[in-house]
């Protein structure tokens, strides 16, 4: 029976992922979110199914029973998001709500196969986080100062790296923490945002070189205080996050290739100064001559991506505790493992989907401010996923950060919810900014009935005159951007 | 709404641009696990650092592995105090080829590790041995493997060390691999300590596909091959007076046991293998064509099969001097071959200049005697133009009829083939034997090829050996 159960569930659980997945995409046919209701009301039904299943293989193959209870909670939790985020904000988005919702329910998941204890510990954090996420779409909403802010962003996110980078504890060769009343804080995490709201702060109103500079400087000491403490993962993400919002801030392909160049030239020296670089660089090229030590994690994880062939070897039936940290660093090598390669690329989409959405939301604001913060917080989030898996599976080089919502680490999953929940604010921003419009049209329209006729000839002349002019004006008058949607 | 999103992603082509380039960098992303872990599952479920391995070990008994006809060659048993134990029926005869599968792997053993060690029984059998606690069956390889000519082989090999490869040219298919000495794989976990340690007979080493011999005159196959290649219209009219030797650069080739072959053209040099005419032969090559020659002949490259072998080596280019190419061109010298790289160009003369990758393992089956896993025949490419194989086996067809191989004159098939007798250590006049060839003639069925280390002549020792097994396959 237990054999029939978990070889049957394999199945069922790829099929509910890929489904789940296609409807990821699918959502990107409408343009409205009313239209896109029965996708996600579809989603939720196939999230809930998967995780149950889930749950189902795990207490058929340890024969306890109590596991039931525990998916028990973590059902009535996500599905009070789900329907929180509903009855509050009722134009939130619905993908975004969902995905962090499935991404959730995946790594909680794996963590409870792999480690019930901090499993738990991560659905209590999960928790607590989900309720402070949910007041954050109503901050961004309302508060419209967030956008002077941006000493205050840059002072604390320096101020916080310092601290551990003088005070923190070293992980395994890295200071990446701090404890405060026995909480353990990572900073990095948090300050990741910081940094993003600092750079679009700094950049919205003027874009020129002085900005630039300044804040290439802001930056150059968030990147050099990580590189210090050695966690090089996130002065990557750092990197990459203010040379691509600058780009988009200035529409200046030259400050992309200073950017790319100086990157490349950094990284050299990185590597010719710093031995535990050359290592990491080392483990990447041929992990199999130093299986033993520096390769040793990298191999694993490859053995475990390798084993679990297209439908996985099953929940609890691979062996992927043999990768040290497997729960934080390398989790995306034990889904591989036990769900299979078919649900591990459908769970690569799934990142990719949220990642379109956010560029989606970026593109459609018209405020450069929240613009940017759409666009620099999708980044941080799509090249956190990029380095964590593609250092998993040997595409790069090993960096040793999260996979947001999946991996176990209470700071990253704070994190990452706060950024799902500024950019459901930023959703909101966009709606009001359309109906804004709408109305500044209506205005426009009562306004021209009441012209004379020959006035309104003008009018429409002069207007199609502004039409020609559109294809090289870069600034639009606010009451073009949009047009007729309903 | 269309000119909407136009003007929309008009103004903000630089997300745009960000958001391809992400989402192409994870399709490569996806691509590459996918492709990865496909492509390396068996080598990675091979290694040593894998865990994985001891836990389906502990979950499956290991499966068998057969013979073509189905002939057990290895299984494992449960002996009276209900411990597992491998069983190989044939005790030494498959000592190299199947291996064995304690203290290290070898073989198929090695090879096939990846499905002996897989269950692929059916759900309903896997439920029911939960039930009763017992491990689930592995799946069976099936080899391609012929036990009687497998017996005949290494029975005609007698004490002599060497080895023996007999293929089908037109599949490649493995039909009998002997090495010798040999040795009985049950046994090897007692008798282990004194194997490695003794270096002198290299017990463990499968000679077959791994140990590397001169080639002696049986090169002269591949000097010919060079020869027509250069010169395709007027090859026949070659000429030579063979005196017994020839010097250059104060080097001396003299042809075997002293002998004076007189005038002889290019068919009787090769039938009679003048080792005088070829070293003259090999003196008027290109030698710079002549490397690529080799080279496209598999020399100085891992072979393209999927068991062990070991890479055969013959370095000829436009710096080779004279002593050396005169060397070179009687298979003496640095150059060393494998038995089974001169079974391969052997197979190519066969089979019209095509190579079919040789191969020993022919299908994989579960317990409910359904095919896991099939493997077919697989063309490596062409080693040689069609006409070349025709003259060349044109000229190892004279070998038998009036040359060195005679003693498979005259029987039921025609046979075609090479002998050998390459000189090695420091003793003048110590040889290894060496035969290649195949049969029927007409149309090429089976190729043999023979080494016995130290016997003497390849037409007195060899030749003989090969006459068993071609016997024996055409049940004559």
């Amino acid at each position: 029976m237990e054999l029939y159960v978990s070889e049957f569930s394999k199945y069922v659980i790829a099929l509910l992922i890929t489904l789940y997945t296609y409807e990821c995409f699918a959502v990107f046919r409408y343009d409205e979110e009313e239209q896109r209701n029965g996708i996600y009301t579809r989603q939720n039904l196939l999230m809930f199914a998967l995780h149950f299943s889930c749950f189902l293989v795990i207490c058929f193959e340890t024969g306890d029973i109590t596991y039931l209870f525990f998916y028990a909670f973590q059902q009535i939790v996500l599905y009070a998001v789900i329907v929180l985020y509903r009855m509050l904000y009722p134009g939130s988005n619905r993908l975004v709500v969902n995905n962090m919702c499935m991404l959730l329910a995946i790594g909680f998941c794996i963590l409870t196969r792999l480690d019930m204890n901090k499993a738990i510990k991560q659905f209590i954090i999960a928790s607590g986080s989900l309720v402070i996420a949910l007041v954050i779409p109503f901050f961004i909403h309302k508060f419209k100062f967030l956008k002077k802010l941006k000493w205050v962003y840059v002072l604390v996110g320096i101020a916080a790296l310092s601290v551990v980078m003088i005070l923190g504890q070293t992980t395994y060769g890295s200071k990446l923490s701090y404890s405060i009343a026995g909480i353990t804080f990572q900073p990095s995490e948090f300050v990741k945002i910081l940094f993003v709201f600092y750079v679009a702060s700094a950049l919205y109103e003027s874009s020129g070189f002085f900005e630039v500079f300044t804040t290439a400087v802001a930056a150059g000491a968030h990147v050099i205080v990580l590189v210090i403490s050695k966690d090089l993962g996130s002065a990557l993400i750092f990197f990459i996050v203010y040379v691509l919002m600058v780009f988009v801030a200035t529409k200046n392909y030259f400050y992309l290739l200073a950017g790319i160049l100086g990157g490349s030239g950094a990284a050299y020296i990185a590597y010719r100064v710093f031995t535990h670089v050359q290592v990491r660089v080392q483990a990447w090229r041929d992990p199999w001559s130093v299986i033993d030590s520096a390769g040793y994690q990298i191999t694993q994880s490859l053995f475990a991506i390798s084993s679990g062939g297209w439908f996985g070897l099953g929940l609890c039936k691979g062996t992927p505790e043999a990768i040290p940290f497997v729960e934080a660093d390398f989790i995306f090598s034990a889904i591989a493992e036990e769900f299979g390669i078919l649900f591990a690329v459908c769970l690569i989409l799934i990142c990719v989907s949220c990642f379109i959405m956010f560029m989606n939301i970026s593109v459609r604001l018209n405020d450069k401010f929240y613009q940017l913060t759409a666009f620099g917080l999708g980044v941080t989030y799509i090249f956190q996923v990029f380095l964590t898996i593609g250092g998993g599976t040997k595409f790069i080089p090993l960096t040793g950060v999260t996979l947001p919502f999946i991996s176990y680490g209470g700071s990253s999953v704070l994190t990452t919810l706060v950024m799902f929940a500024v950019i459901e604010g930023l959703y909101m921003i966009r709606l009001d900014e359309k109906e804004q419009m709408r109305l500044a049209r209506v205005e426009k329209a009562k306004k021209k009935k009441k012209r004379s006729a020959p006035k309104r000839r003008l009018q429409r002349i002069s207007e199609a005159a502004w039409e020609e002019n559109e294809g090289t004006d870069t600034e639009y008058p606010a009451g073009d951007m949009i047009e007729d949607e309903e | 709404m269309k000119t909407k999103n136009k003007k929309i992603t008009k103004k903000n082509r630089e997300i745009m641009l960000i958001t391809w380039m992400f989402t192409l960098l994870f399709l490569g992303l996806a691509g590459y696990i996918t492709y990865y872990s496909v492509t390396h599952q068996q080598e990675l479920m091979s290694n040593s650092y894998n865990g994985r391995q001891q836990i389906l070990i502990a979950k499956n008994t290991r499966g068998r592995i057969l013979a073509a006809d189905g002939s057990v060659l290895a299984q494992t048993i449960l002996d009276s105090e209900g411990n597992e134990k491998r069983e190989y029926p044939y005790q030494n005869l498959f000592s190299h080829v199947v291996g064995y599968a304690t203290n290290g792997r070898m073989g198929v053993e090695a090879q096939a590790n990846y499905y002996l060690i897989h269950s692929n029984a059916p759900l309903s059998q896997k439920a029911a041995l939960d039930v009763s606690g017992e491990k689930y069956p592995g799946d069976d390889v099936y080899t391609t493997l012929d036990v009687n000519l497998q017996e005949v082989a290494s029975k005609a090999l007698g004490v002599y060390q060497g080895a023996v490869v007999v293929t089908e040219p037109d599949t490649g298919k493995v039909l009998a691999m002997v090495s010798k000495p040999d040795f009985n794989p049950e046994q090897i976990a007692d008798i282990w300590d004194d194997l490695i340690q003794d270096d002198e007979s290299s017990i463990l080493l499968n000679r077959a596909s791994q140990g590397l011999y001169p080639p002696g005159s049986t090169f002269k196959i591949v000097m010919a091959l060079e020869y027509i290649r250069e010169n395709p219209d007027t090859y026949q009219n070659y000429h030579y007076t063979c005196n017994g030797s020839i010097t250059r650069e104060e080097s001396r080739i003299q042809c075997y046991h002293g002998s004076v072959h007189g005038a002889v053209d290019f068919q009787r040099s090769f039938a009679k293998s003048c080792n005088t005419s070829f070293a003259n032969i090999g003196l008027s090559l290109n030698r710079d064509e002549f490397g690529k020659t080799l080279n496209a002949l598999l020399f100085n490259e891992k072979l393209p099969v999927a068991f062990q072998s070991n890479i055969s080596r013959v370095e000829v280019s436009d710096e080779t001097i004279d002593s050396d190419m005169m060397q070179v061109s009687i298979g003496q010298g640095t150059t060393s071959i494998t038995p089974l790289l001169l079974n391969m160009i052997t197979c190519a003369i066969a089979n019209q200049g095509i190579l079919m990758k040789p191969y020993l393992i022919d299908y994989v089956q579960n317990s409910a005697e359904n095919k896991v896993k099939t493997f077919e025949p697989d063309r490596y490419g062409k080693l040689m133009e069609e006409n070349e194989a025709e003259a060349l086996k044109g000229l190892m067809i004279d070998v038998v009829e009036e040359g060195t191989a005679s003693k498979l004159k005259g029987l039921s098939y025609t046979a075609a083939g090479k002998t050998g007798s390459a000189e090695y250590g420091t003793v003048k006049g110590e040889s290894h034997a060496w035969f290649t060839g195949f049969a029927p003639a007409e149309d090429p069925e089976v190729c043999v090829t023979v080494i016995i280390e130290g016997a003497g002549a390849g037409g007195d020792y060899a030749v003989p050996i090969a006459k068993r097994i071609f016997d024996a396959y055409f049940g004559t």
